[in-house]
């Protein structure tokens, strides 16, 4: 018998994850923000082709966290990384290995939307392909790749008519799944999703989250949230970070409805955070 | 204790004030073009802007030199401010915290308080006595002296205004450092560099001063920068000294020639802050 009640309903599992093939493998991994560690210590295997979240209380090393796998935290000065990290058997902080590769090949959405204004939506999506030009030569026209990416990201259809438009034209639900498409176009592996509903409304907090469910299907993502409700909705496993420590890393289902750390228990049932 | 009805007759008292002081504020440019349109305008006329000055005693003439001459120096003076400006201005704002950008920004802004009296006897020290004689370029330069720390300044602040958050959107993108600068930080701030540039354009466009020992005016057309060259502000003042109502009536049209160019560069200098694709600058 239970004695307390889940708080937060979670679905069936709907894909088998295959933990033979982790996507990205983390190994004592440890972020530094000057001599203060953000991030403490964190080994985990994140699945491939599933949704993994990250959630922890506000200040847990979260964001940090993520940014570690593309290699955007060393870019805030007196900021350092400790430990190893492997992205589909290739070790992102391995000597010789070029910080703007891994950018390339691991697409990152933020908080708040961040379309280049001084850029069409065309050209938004089209950003990342033109940057590196050589790898996408064979990968179709431009335009067929800005459709695609649309396309997947939800937002084609509302936005066919207007891809030579500013792109800061769009609301911000649009906005965001369209910083989702500039990260898609360069086709990545896995893509990384900071926060990516916190100041949008519900309604397009829906749409993004449903574009999440179905980006599964051929991408490998990790969301950062701080909302459980949306863990527990988008994310086959949950990683619980607390004081830059990893506490609990277990299926979603595991984790919102048999923690088997105290802690876990107590933050996902909402008695702290 | 004070009533509410008292509060309000202060209040309404006090935005009255500050009402006044708008109109004040404005005041003195609506007398200013009022003024030049009443004693300049009769004077205009096609032959101001295609003719040359005419000798003393002859009616009728115009200032088209000076007109070509002024509008050369700024052309010298863009050449070398906003290269700089806007590189030293990139550099402010990339590396913000560095010694040398500590000293930079302090230095602009001294330089941009400097008399520009002082800028003309340097280009004079450096530009016109060593090569022996006046000249278009030695104006050109002093102006450009003149213009440097203004659109450092400003470029530095528009480059600022992009929020970070777009330099990490390009950098997860895989741009490389200076790509993120150019392609990303430059161009959403181009549209207030723009700005910054014609304001700093016709900031200079009717400095005097600078000019009085360097480009020196000039009674003939010319267009070579090596030698003398006539300018607006130097035809005006040369002119309005003059003991003749004829150049009198000249300075007057010259003046209000000058205050329009002034004003149609301000104008543009708006106009480019609105119409640009981006409204991030706003």
């Amino acid at each position: 018998m239970r004695i307390s009640a889940p708080a937060i309903k979670v679905p069936e599992p709907t894909v088998a994850i295959d933990s033979t093939k982790p996507c990205i493998v983390t190994r004592n991994l440890t972020a530094y923000f000057g001599n203060t560690a953000a991030v403490k210590n964190v080994s985990a295997s994140f699945p491939q082709r599933a949704v993994t979240a990250i959630i922890g209380p506000s200040g847990c090393g979260k964001s940090t966290l993520l940014r570690c796998l593309n290699r955007m935290h060393e870019t805030i000065p007196g900021a350092r990384v400790d430990g190893s990290v492997e992205i589909l058997g290739t070790a992102i902080y391995g000597e010789g290995t070029n910080p703007i590769a891994v950018r390339r090949h691991v697409g990152m959405v933020f908080q708040r939307p961040t379309p280049f204004p001084t850029m069409s939506v065309r050209a938004n999506v089209a950003a990342g392909l033109r940057i590196a030009k050589k790898d996408f030569e064979k990968s179709g026209s431009t335009d067929e790749i800005v459709e695609e990416a649309l396309q997947r990201a939800g937002l084609w259809t509302e936005v066919k008519d207007r891809l030579d438009e500013s792109a800061v034209a769009l609301s911000g639900g649009q906005q965001q799944r369209l910083c989702i498409a500039r990260a898609l176009a360069t086709r990545p592996r896995v893509i990384l999703l900071d926060e990516p509903t916190a100041s949008l409304d519900p309604l397009s907090t829906q749409k993004v989250e449903e574009l999440v469910y179905e980006l599964r299907q051929t991408v490998s993502v990790v969301i950062v949230t701080h909302n459980m409700q949306q863990a527990a909705r988008i994310s086959d496993m949950t990683a619980f970070l607390l004081a830059g420590e990893l506490v609990e890393f277990d299926s979603t289902r595991g984790l919102f409805t048999a923690p088997r750390d105290p802690r876990t228990e107590s933050y996902v049932t909402g008695r702290f955070g | 204790m004070r009533t509410i009805r008292s509060r309000h007759v202060v209040s309404g008292g006090m935005i009255g004030l500050t009402y006044l002081a708008a109109i004040l504020a404005t005041l003195p440019l609506v007398l200013i073009l009022v003024h030049l349109l009443a004693k300049g305008a009769s004077s205009l006329s096609l032959d101001f802007f295609t003719r040359m000055p005419k000798p003393v005693g002859e009616a009728g003439g115009g200032m088209a030199n000076a007109i070509v001459g002024t509008l050369l120096l700024i052309g010298i003076a863009s050449l070398i401010g906003l290269p700089v400006g806007i590189g030293a201005g990139l550099y402010l704002a990339e590396k913000r915290t560095t010694p040398l950008a500590y000293t930079v920004r302090f230095l602009s802004d001294v330089l941009n308080g400097l008399p520009s009296i002082v800028i003309g006897i340097f280009a004079w020290e450096f530009l016109v006595r060593p090569i022996g004689h006046f000249s278009a370029l030695a104006g050109g330069v002093a102006l450009g002296a003149m213009m440097i720390p203004l659109v450092t300044r400003t470029t530095e602040e528009m480059l600022l205004t992009v929020p970070t958050s777009l330099k990490e959107a390009a950098l997860a993108l895989g741009y490389p450092k200076w790509r993120t600068s150019i392609a990303v930080v430059l161009r959403t701030a181009l549209a207030g560099i723009a700005t910054g540039a014609l304001v700093a354009v016709a900031r200079i466009a009717g400095e005097t001063a600078p000019l009085l020992f360097t480009a020196f005016g000039n009674q003939f057309w010319s267009t070579a920068v090596r030698e003398p060259i006539a300018a607006l502000p130097l035809q005006i003042f040369a002119y309005a000294i003059s003991p003749y109502d004829e150049w009198h009536r000249l300075a007057w049209a010259g003046a209000l020639v000058l205050i329009t160019l002034v004003l149609v560069i301000s104008i543009a200098a708006r106009l480019v802050t609105r119409s640009r694709f981006g409204a991030a600058v706003d």
